[in-house]
């Protein structure tokens, strides 16, 4: 057997090795194992890793080959420690489900599940998804395989991480705000969310009901499409999941030819950094190179997303966390006095203090007299978000623009200033807002750090962005691995310190 | 623009135990995230629909059909105190 | 001096007899042991979401038609935030600004007088679990050291109905309840049992001076579930508040805790400041869009209701209003008097036979009408057995407290215990004679001018008969035979 590299190595390719006989998935599931231990201490990507499971589970697949067959059987994948998971503790990296233990599973991961992947473990986080860097989780910093010193980013850090680190072939995340496709972008692998509705939210501890959406983080444009195949599907367990128009197809286009791609105005504006916006033009050439025809569109209210995100999102969060509260389960404070001190104490001891801010964002925001001019406001905004989308899509196919203003920020640079953290999300936020689908996917390196490039369709676009990906990803040839170097504490000349202005 | 009462009536809604020191420190970092909210203010938008749902389904529903119920052990799995096959809770005051 | 009026406003909230919950599969039960009917739902657990029960949509609109009200062509959930243990989420899922029916009336007698009062709004929410009280005082939240919480009841679909200010007196509240809860058991759609608490009330109240149209500020009791003390405590909140308004005080608009052991209504001390529930668009739930063809279809399958039937009782039996809404006003009663009639009994006597001798046996036994030995068959014969005679009405008492004991036919009671009334006449006048030529003292005393005598006479003609001589013959026969 060759020896397989972690780094490299995609779902297409690994299946073909298991269905040949080349390898088992005892062997495919121990070669992440060993580069788990190898790279762990320094990456931090999982909270969890399920040894066991793993290695009982990819034994199992082979010996029962026949049964436990079909396109996902024995590949590994890593789970996003906020899709609980029956039997394996969920915490979505927050100290007030430390020791949860789910009793039932995400639907999405169900599926994977009944698919027979080999779950290699949870993946770090935000606490509650909250975040751009994975700082915000309560256990540990993940680190950005490309540079140690540097942020994998957020929410989906963990899951990105592993995926660039060779920790996992694949992985499931979720996208409320661009928590996926932006630490994709960061970690130089593919990230997608959905429409809204495509995949099922029935056991993803939610942070942001109408914006959050389950979404893969792979290698590779093709493996995106295919684990994208089975997560989505309508659940009866969600009124809010939906059936797609059409089945997600595996993607295999080479050409350009006939495609319309805008760039919004309002986007490349948003203080996009020079190495960022040197891979994108680059990349926009490439696009036209394979026979597309890139525009400038404008996408006018772009600059009232993010605050209308910080309300909504907030908003629906300050409800949803509010079952945290020491009844039931997780984290209950000690000794309590009565039932109010058993609230504050437990939800002041458990909750992080971005996810403190946000619950009281959150509050304020729907509180008394204050809900016609933040929540009432902030959902109007998002009508004219989806306008401006809605328009543009009657004039082009798909919307291109850099998936984040910047390569990976050092870690702790950006954690004095909330609003700075804020930023990141820039070009990803007004995707959520209207619910549409969007994938990132790595276009070059800046300063030695990845570069993502964002394709944004219409609702139920999927094949439509994931076959103008693959063409545009076998035009860019993205080589590179990550070195697993550490620019150390020292701020190199040119540091990105501060966000954009 | 938010003040420590606005932020300390905000923490007893959502049962946030806040010291004095966090009360100030929040204060100052909601107040410069909701100035930059109030960009939202600068748009006249009383006759635009507010958005709700994205999608646009209606009438998800399900059958009046029993389902499978968790156990009582798993009910009861991760609660933090249990007496008499009930969560227990301490007295309200 | 001023005089005040009452202005009363009710909330009932029903819980419904669906089989599952209203926004998860768990079954709707009652009784069972704690904790055993829940689900990641229902107990709130993290990435849980909810969905809507269909049937409870379709009993709600069933309740909102029976009440004349306008089903809205879109109704959405809401989001309603606050904490407490039995609210697993922290927050219940209701509906606020776009309830699923508003603008409706309900017509009810209080005595002889038929009042309409307005309802608001008809709406849909979740129940919270059942939370029990450990240590302290007999089950009462203040000095208990700890609760416990049941998530059996936890999600079980509650239909809220809210009234406009109309109601006038705390005898229209008391009578308004039991006549709205009569209508929601006609419809089937929920049993509203008291004593399981499937049917609560909320009562607020303020005072007017009589012949005003404004409004006062009002107090509130909250989460009543006997007609009695509601009464009680509206009829003890009156003269507190015209006490303080008349002292020149103020009325503060705050929850009542009502004591029925003092009678007396008190402002609960403020636990906390007024719930700002921070209501949002329920974002887990699509919107539900009315057809109206399914509207059309509820409204052509509704049941007579209690009103129609009250009003179809006095016309078509020939009844009085009262003992029309005695015997109309409940479907199983009504049913039970109509299957009485259509066995043959005439309409008046098997009215009072109902409203008497079997309705002091239903409650004596604590039984729904239709239930027991006493089926509608057999009171129909026993009825008619009186009419034509062949029993007295007392001796008929008597045939009926035998029917209750088992399952004998009335004939054959009579039959077997001899209480058939004697009408031969021959038979009666050999008695009679008898006992007019044994009391020369009484029959002197008659014919002297006494007439009441002869009820000495019938006392003894029945004793002579063991009871059974027809008391209008004997009467008949008796003044032959005194003559004058």
């Amino acid at each position: 057997m060759t020896a397989l590299d972690p780094l490299r190595l995609t779902a297409r390719v690994a299946k073909r090795l298991l269905v040949d006989g080349e390898i088992s998935s005892a062997e495919l599931a121990k070669v992440y194992l060993d580069q788990i231990a190898a790279v762990e201490p320094r990456v931090r990507a999982y909270i969890r890793v399920t040894h066991d499971n793993a290695a009982k589970y990819s034994t199992k697949v082979d010996r029962e080959m026949q049964a436990l067959r079909g396109p996902l059987a024995g590949l590994p994948i890593a789970i996003k420690d906020n899709m609980v998971t029956e039997g394996v503790t969920t915490t979505c990296a927050s100290r007030i489900l430390r020791d949860y233990m789910p009793v039932y599973t995400a639907t999405a991961v169900r599926q994977v599940w009944d698919d027979h992947v080999v779950m290699l473990g949870k993946t770090n986080l935000d606490e509650f998804a909250m975040g751009s860097s994975t700082e915000n989780s309560a256990f540990q910093t993940t680190r950005n395989p490309w540079d140690l010193a540097t942020v994998p980013g957020g929410s989906s850090g963990g899951s990105a991480a592993a995926v660039a680190a060779g920790e996992a072939l694949w992985a499931l995340g979720s996208d409320t705000g661009g928590s996926i496709r932006q630490p994709a972008a960061l970690c130089g692998v593919v990230g997608m969310k959905p429409t809204y509705g495509a995949v099922s939210r029935y056991g993803l501890i939610a942070f942001a009901s109408s914006l959050d959406q389950i979404g893969p983080l792979t290698r590779s444009v093709y493996d995106c499409a295919l684990l994208l195949q089975h997560i989505v599907g309508h659940d009866p367990n969600d009124a809010t999941s939906v059936a797609l128009p059409e089945p997600i197809a595996l993607p295999d286009a080479q050409r350009l030819d006939g495609l319309n791609v805008g760039i919004p105005v309002e986007y490349l504006a948003a203080g996009i950094e020079p190495g960022v916006r040197a891979r994108f033009d680059e990349t926009v050439s490439r696009l036209e190179e394979l026979g597309g025809t890139c525009v400038e569109i404008s996408l006018p209210h772009t600059e009232y997303a993010l605050p209308a995100y910080y309300i909504i999102a907030p908003a629906e969060a300050s409800a949803n966390l509010a079952r945290f509260d020491g009844v039931r389960y997780g984290h209950r404070c000690a000794d309590p006095v009565d039932l109010l001190d058993m609230y504050e104490r437990t939800r002041a001891e458990g909750f992080g203090p971005e996810v403190k801010r946000r619950i009281m964002i959150g509050a304020y925001a729907l509180s008394a007299g204050y809900y016609d001019a933040y929540y009432g406001r902030a959902q109007r905004v998002r009508t004219l978000v989806r306008r401006d989308f809605a328009r543009a899509f009657a004039d082009v196919d798909l919307i291109a623009s850099p998936t984040t203003p910047t390569v990976a920020f050092e870690a702790g640079s950006r954690t004095a200033d909330p609003l700075s953290m804020y930023m990141c999300d820039i070009c990803t936020i007004p995707v959520n807002l209207a619910g549409l689908p969007a994938i990132s996917i790595p276009c070059g390196l800046s300063d030695g750090l990845p570069v993502g490039f964002q394709l944004i369709g219409p609702a139920f676009s999927e094949n439509r962005i994931l076959q103008a990906a693959h063409a545009l990803e076998g035009a860019i040839g993205f080589a590179p691995a990550p070195t697993f170097q550490d620019s150390g504490a020292a701020a190199p000349a040119g540091a990105r310190t501060e966000a954009p202005a | 623009m938010i003040g420590e009462d606005d932020v300390r009536h905000v923490a007893k809604l959502a049962r946030l135990r806040l010291e004095q020191d966090e009360v100030a420190r929040m204060t100052g970092e909601l107040a410069r995230i909701l100035a930059h909210i109030d960009k939202m203010s600068e748009l006249d938008i009383a006759d635009v629909p507010p958005t709700a749902h994205v999608l646009d389904v209606v009438n998800v529903t399900r059958p009046d059909k029993p389902g499978t119920s968790l156990s009582r052990a798993d009910a009861l799995r991760n609660a933090p105190a249990v007496t008499d096959d009930c969560f227990r809770v301490p007295r309200m005051s | 001096m001023t005089a005040w009026e009452p202005v009363i406003g009710l909330e009932m909230h029903v819980e419904l007899d669906t089989r599952t919950k209203m926004f998860c599969a768990c079954a709707v039960t009652r009784g069972d042991a704690p904790n055993t009917h829940t689900c990641p739902r229902c107990l709130a657990h993290p990435g849980a979401l909810p969905v809507v029960n269909q049937r409870a949509v379709e009993y709600a609109a069933r309740i909102a038609l029976a009440l004349n009200c306008t089903v809205r062509p879109r109704n959405i959930f809401h989001r309603k935030n606050y904490f407490y243990p039995d609210l697993p989420k922290a927050y219940q899922i209701s509906q606020y600004d776009e309830p699923l029916a508003v603008e409706g009336w309900f017509e009810y007698w209080v005595g002889d007088e038929k009042l309409r009062c307005r309802i608001n709004r008809v709406h849909m929410e979740e129940d919270a679990a059942k939370l029990i009280h450990a240590g302290g005082d007999a089950g009462r939240i203040a000095g208990s050291d700890y609760s416990m919480v049941d998530f059996n009841r936890g999600g079980t679909p509650l239909i809220e109905i809210v009234t406009e200010p109309d109601i006038p007196s705390p005898e229209a509240a008391r009578e308004f309840l039991q006549q709205l809860r009569s209508l929601v058991i006609e419809l089937g759609v929920s049993a509203c049992n008291m004593e399981e608490g499937q049917v609560r009330w909320d009562a607020n109240l303020s005072v007017r001076p009589q012949g005003s149209s404004e409004l006062g500020t009002r107090t509130e009791l909250k989460n009543m579930n006997s007609f009695r003390y509601l009464q009680q405590a509206l009829d003890a909140e009156i003269p507190r508040q015209v006490e303080i308004i008349e002292a020149g005080g103020r009325i503060d608009l705050e929850t009542l805790h009502f004591d029925p052991d003092t009678g007396t209504t008190t402002p609960l001390r403020s636990k906390e400041e007024a719930h700002d529930y921070r209501y949002f668009p329920e974002p887990d739930l699509v919107p539900l869009v009315i057809d109206p063809a399914w509207v059309q279809e509820l409204r052509r399958a509704q049941p007579e209701l209690p009103a129609a039937r009250v009003e179809r009782f006095a016309s078509q039996y020939g009844l009085s209003r009262a003992d029309a809404l005695v015997l109309g006003s409940s479907h199983a009663l009504a049913a039970f008097y109509e299957e009485v009639v259509a066995q043959g009994a005439g309409a008046k006597p098997a009215a009072n036979w109902t409203m008497g001798e079997y309705l002091a046996h239903l409650n004596a036994a604590g039984l729904e009408a239709g239930r027991g030995h006493v089926t509608a068959e057999r009171l129909a014969k026993l009825v008619k057995l009186v009419e034509d005679g062949t029993v007295s009405t007392s001796a008929g008492k008597d045939v009926f407290a035998r029917m209750i004991a088992g399952r004998a036919e009335p004939e054959a009671i009579v039959e077997k215990h001899g209480l058939g009334q004697i009408s031969d006449t021959a038979e009666l006048a050999a008695i009679v004679a008898e006992v007019v030529a044994g009391n020369h003292a009484q029959v002197e005393q008659y014919r002297a001018g006494k007439q009441q005598v002869i009820g000495f006479f019938v006392g003894q003609v029945m004793k002579a008969s063991g009871g059974r001589a027809n008391p209008k013959l004997v009467n008949e026969l008796l003044r032959k035979a005194l003559g004058g």
